[in-house]
């Protein structure tokens, strides 16, 4: 009995240890440690020894039982582990192979460009403000104190729908519409369509997209000029952007200026970009002139303001590096899909 | 605005350590932008005076000459030259072999670097170097003097043979400034103006032109010719000055360089005089014959309806009654501030000439100017506003150069008719008010200096500064005046960087909230956004097929078009948008989706002087391979759902709107509202587009949209309970639109129908002819509590016997 016990151990352990699968270590449980199994059929037949017999007996093929059930079960854990490996094996990808296409819809670089600078602007308290790009003239020059014979007016320079009514040739007109609608304090910005009598050619379009804005308050300074554009640069081009406020004249503002930013492309070196100066011409400003206050009615003495406006193409040219206006208006999918 | 630094320097001072990057700079910052800063004579290099010895034929080209020329070494150099000109004896440029010149060669484009010179052959015979004219030397065609613009450039006598070119015509290292002038500082047109301008940036002292003449004598002009002004509306001052004696030649070099350097071509010594004098006080001076000026009186009048004159230019002209024209005792000898006479001009052999030194107004000079078609020198000066104390100056200064020059002997005396002087007006500047629109916190005497710089006046009574422009500054009138004054000599880079200290917060408008959530859901279902022109042609709605009678056509027309393809303001944005998918197809893109939102535009119909009414729109398109009719319905339904747009959302069928397909066009409602038209383009618009694939397009009324969502988001708790879903699939008539199935669900549903969803339509076989099954899946849920399934069989059978009385539906077996 002693030796079948140590047999029928010996023959589990080979048994177990050739076992190949998780299957192969299924049947090895049955075998032995089954029902019918062979260590089970040992344990049972135990009841017909002797009491001396049993306890030498039953102690040994309890020991055996334990030791296979030890084996099987570790050898289980075993297959198990080797399986999975098997099936990660089995399910490797060639990572290079291209992605899914997911495409989602790009907003037009204007639109994108307009959106980034009303938010600078937002966030420092202005107001989105529209008006018509179908203008009266009075709210396209006469209001913004142009002379009546300026150029500007000409008929080679605005559209006209009428002698009183031209496309807007800058946003400027709704300077007028909201110092005529509103008291001060007054902060608005207003971004969108002009129009001008330019034949198109790579830096010239009939038509464009300006942003405008004004604020009209007590205690408005030129330094608070200087300090709001200067801040919108820095947020918009980059916190080490550099400017530079140099005089100049619209009949709209005075004192006037134009704010360069430093060159971007050559920092300042002069390149073709900012033509050989280091600097870039990014938008006209200035005081408002009494004139276009008094438009509005308002005490000039009491209230003073600033307004400035910008041309988006063009600051999206110069930040895109983008050397033809004409690609803003052919609408290519592959141009616009560029700006995510 | 062209200046040569140098010819500056003749009125002002500079320090000698100022170079011209620094000059430049503070020109700039103190209000004189500048244009472009070139740098002339220093891309020579071995061009030196030669002498022509001896010219002889080439023996195998009749064109070409083949000279001998002294260039102050021991050999002559042998020439080929191809210019008509040359002649033995003369002074010319010599590029030597292995020099540089800054080009380009006659007749050829101009290369960066300019061009090397290298000895060769021409036709057998061997040129070591070239004799250049003054293109080639880098001046300008239209500044090249006559005498020079046929071929090589001929120097004066007296230089010395073998000095390089240079140095012997004084041009190494000028720079030419072009400043941009802006249309408030006239003053800033002549050499003077901005001499003015940089003695205030640099603080120094302007010396103004010698003006006075030595040896003027003989008669008084008086005795020459008496002025009378009639209309002194358009001039305000007319000085005359006579030079007899006068002897038409070349100016010298010096004045003919300066002219050159200015872009202005040399003619003769008078001309030249009076464009000199133009430049530097940019006063027009016109010189008539006087042997011409009959009965010896000047008449400043305007001319008589139907007038002819023919000008300088040898055009005859008819006039109008407004014009301004100046006359003798009999004829009209100028066509005031814009040119002058043939019947009058100075030639050859004048003898006596009248200098005219006077002053028309500006709106005047421009109407004359835009009717004739003529636009000059002079007229464009007058156009902008010149000051009338400049007459009288100016002619003296003509006088003076005429001495200068040796170009006649002045007349003593003038005749200067001048109604209504020039007053100069005083302003009140507060130096409070400049220091509070500052930000600053200049002292008054800072400001004081600052205006005496300016060539201003100022008495000082406490805080206002009681400042007198010179008359020439016709600009500054008012306090903001003086302000920009104060701010540009001081210095905008000096002025403090603040931020206003107020603390409003900003307001975003409905409708621009509305179209950046439109935008970005449209971007987020993967279309991309587009701009096309607000003016388009009125042919547009002829190819989008829309109704003879209706309100698309009411367009908005430009006066002045660019052309007939923008010339009235578009109504629609789906032809833009037709446009723009038919240009991507063209260009092989073979999927595409965009969106444009836009103004659109309707002519107020009763009033032609209203503004239009201005419309927001939103246009959607697409074509591609899984792209149908639904792709456009389904990116519809989740923008309307996403803009709050859900209650009584409908498509109705719509066979009669012709941009799209009778059998797949819908209009998009919601309750009692339009708010979009959508459907598959129709085959013969997509046809006049060059649409080859099936394209698809919607078009909103945005404002529509915008009236209708409702921005407010309500959050409904998440259901605790299950839901007892149902499929069920129903046999129907082929021509019962499914919506009306899904309805008549709905509406039977009651509360517990949570949800229903078409999951399948089925056409074919077990399915009879003319009949189809249409397959949903509907979702019961109790929020309170669990549905058992009495309750909801109850309702279920409640919906399948609606359907199958109002449509005949018979419920088939899944």
């Amino acid at each position: 009995m002693e030796a079948k016990i140590k047999a029928i151990l010996e023959e589990a352990k080979e048994k177990i240890e050739r076992a190949s699968s998780l299957t192969d270590a299924e049947e090895l449980r049955v075998a032995f440690l089954g029902k019918k199994g062979k260590i089970t059929s040992i344990l049972k037949s135990m009841g017909s020894l002797s009491p001396e017999e049993r306890k030498i007996l039953g102690k040994a093929a309890n020991q055996a039982r334990n030791e296979v059930e030890e084996l099987i079960g570790s050898k289980i854990e075993e297959m198990k582990e080797l399986k999975k490996k098997m099936t990660l094996a089995a399910e490797k990808v060639d990572v290079t192979e291209p992605g899914k296409k997911f495409k989602i819809g790009v907003k037009h670089p204007i639109e994108r460009t307009i959106e980034e600078i009303s938010d600078i602007f937002q966030s420092m308290g202005y107001s989105i403000a529209e008006g018509p790009q179908v203008e009266s003239v009075f709210n396209a020059f006469d209001a913004l104190n142009s002379p009546e014979d300026h150029p500007s007016r000409d008929k080679t320079d605005t559209f006209y729908i009428t002698e009183n009514m031209v496309l807007r040739p800058h946003t400027s007109s709704v300077q007028i519409r909201t110092l005529l609608a509103q008291e001060p304090p007054i902060k608005v910005i207003s971004p969108g369509r002009c129009f001008r009598c330019d034949t198109p050619d790579a830096t010239h379009s009939p038509m464009f997209h300006q942003i405008e804005g004004i604020i009209v308050d007590q205690g408005i300074t030129m330094a608070d000029l200087k300090g709001t554009l200067d801040s919108m640069a820095k947020e918009y081009f980059g916190s080490d952007t550099r400017t530079k406020f140099r005089p100049h004249h619209f009949p709209f503002t005075e004192p006037s200026a134009e704010m360069d930013v430093l060159c971007f492309k050559c920092g300042g070196k002069g390149c073709r970009i900012c033509k050989g100066s280091g600097w870039i011409e990014i938008l006209g400003c200035g005081m408002v002139h009494p004139k276009v206050l008094e438009v509005g009615d308002i005490d000039t003495e009491k209230y003073t303001g600033f307004a400035f406006g910008m041309g988006i193409e063009r600051v999206a040219m110069l930040k895109y590096g983008i050397d033809d206006i004409r690609l803003f208006y052919e609408n290519d999918m592959r141009f616009i899909q560029q700006f995510k | 605005m062209l200046v040569p630094v140098e010819w500056l320097k003749d009125y002002v001072e500079l320090d000698e350590g100022t170079d011209i990057d620094g000059f430049c700079e503070k020109m700039i910052m103190s209000g004189s932008n500048i244009e472009t800063c070139q740098v002339i004579g220093e891309d020579y290099d071995k061009v030196l005076v030669g002498k022509v010895v001896k010219r002889e034929r080439h023996p195998d080209a009749d064109k070409l000459s083949v000279c001998k020329v002294d260039v102050g070494e021991e050999e002559l150099l042998q020439i080929v030259c191809g210019a008509p000109n040359v002649e033995e004896g003369m002074l010319v440029p010599v590029a030597l072999h292995g020099g540089r010149i800054p080009g380009p060669f006659h007749g050829q484009p101009k290369h960066e670097g300019g061009e090397k010179i290298k000895k060769s052959k021409l036709r057998g015979i061997e040129s070591q170097g070239m004799i250049c004219s003054c293109g080639e030397l880098g001046f300008d065609d239209k500044v090249v003097p006559v005498a020079h613009r046929e071929g090589i450039w001929i120097l004066p006598d007296d230089l010395e043979i073998g000095t390089p070119i240079e140095e012997a015509m004084g041009i190494k290292g000028n720079a030419i400034v072009d400043f941009e002038i802006t249309p408030n500082r006239p003053d800033c047109l002549s050499m003077v103006g901005m001499a003015r301008e940089a003695a205030a940036t640099f603080d120094t002292v302007l010396t103004y032109p010698d003006t006075d003449c030595e040896n003027a004598a003989g008669k008084d002009a008086g005795d020459y010719i008496s002025v009378e002004i009639k209309d002194p509306d358009v001039c305000k001052r007319y000085t005359a000055r006579i030079v007899e004696d006068v002897v038409i030649k070349q100016s010298p070099w010096w004045m003919q360089k300066r002219l050159m350097e200015a872009g202005m071509r040399p003619i003769n010594n008078i001309v030249d005089i009076t464009n000199f004098v133009m430049l530097e006080y940019g006063q027009p001076i016109h010189a008539f014959d006087i042997r011409q000026i009959e009965d010896s009186r000047i008449v400043v009048e305007r001319a008589q309806d139907g007038e002819k004159f023919t000008t300088l230019d040898g055009t005859e002209r008819t006039l109008t009654g407004d014009m301004l024209l100046i006359k003798d005792g009999k004829k009209g000898v100028a066509i005031a501030g814009v040119m002058g006479g043939m019947n009058s001009e100075i030639e050859e052999d004048t003898t006596t000439i009248l200098v005219e030194s006077a002053n028309f107004s500006g709106p005047s000079v421009r109407k004359t100017s835009k009717a004739l078609g003529l636009r000059t020198e002079a007229s464009s000066r007058f156009e902008k506003g010149i000051d009338p104390e400049l007459c009288k100056a100016a002619a003296d200064r003509v006088c003076r150069l005429c001495e200068i020059l040796g170009a006649g002997k002045v007349v003593k005396g003038e005749v200067d008719v001048y109604p209504e002087p020039v007053r100069p007006v005083t302003i009140d500047a507060r130096v409070s008010r400049i220091n509070g629109v500052l930000g600053t916190e200049i002292s008054g005497d800072e400001m004081e200096k600052i205006f005496h710089r300016l060539e201003m006046d100022v008495v000082r009574e406490g805080d206002v500064l009681k400042v007198t422009p010179p008359t020439v500054r016709m600009d500054m009138r008012i306090e903001e005046d003086c302000i920009e004054e104060v701010a540009r000599i001081y210095g905008y880079d000096r002025l403090p960087t603040t931020l206003p200290k107020d603390s409003s917060r900003a307001a975003m408008s409905k409708i621009e909230a509305c179209r950046r959530k439109a935008r970005n859901v449209l971007c987020a279902m993967g279309a991309n956004e587009i701009e096309t022109y607000s003016f388009v042609s009125p042919l547009d709605v002829d190819k989008v097929r829309i109704d003879e009678d209706a309100w698309e056509r009411a367009f908005v027309k430009l006066i002045n078009p660019l052309g007939e393809e923008n010339s009235v303001m578009r109504t629609l944005l789906m032809p833009g948008m037709l446009e723009t998918l038919a240009r991507n197809q063209a260009r092989n893109i073979d999927e595409a989706m965009a969106f444009e939102i836009g103004s659109t535009f309707m002519r107020d119909l009763t009033d032609d002087e209203a503004l239009p009414e201005e419309s927001t729109g939103l246009s959607i398109g697409m074509y591609g391979k899984d792209i149908d009719f639904f792709t456009l319905k389904g990116m519809i339904e989740e923008l309307l759902d996403n803009m709050g747009v859900r209650k009584d959302v409908g498509f109705i069928p719509e066979e009669g709107y012709g941009t799209y397909h009778p059998g797949r066009c819908a209009r998009v409602v919601a309750g009692d509202r339009e708010i979009a038209i959508m459907g598959e383009i129709h085959p013969d618009v997509a046809e006049t587009y060059g649409l080859n694939a099936k394209c698809y397009g919607a078009e909103f009324f945005f404002d529509a949209l915008v009236d209708m969502g409702e921005e407010q988001i309500a959050y409904k708790p998440l259901p605790k309970y299950p839901a007892m879903p149902r499929d069920i699939a129903l046999v129907v008539d082929d021509d019962i639109p499914v919506g009306r199935l899904r309805d008549i669900i709905l509406k039977n549903g009651g509360k517990i129908l949570e949800n229903v969803e078409l999951f399948d339509i089925y056409r074919g076989e077990q399915v009879p002819e003319g009949k189809k099954s249409v397959a949903f899946a509907l979702r019961y849920r109790d929020p309170e509590k669990t549905l058992t399934d009495e309750e909801t069989s109850a309702v279920h059978q409640k919906v399948l016997d609606s359907l199958e009385k109002e449509t005949g539906a018979i419920l088939r077996d899944i």
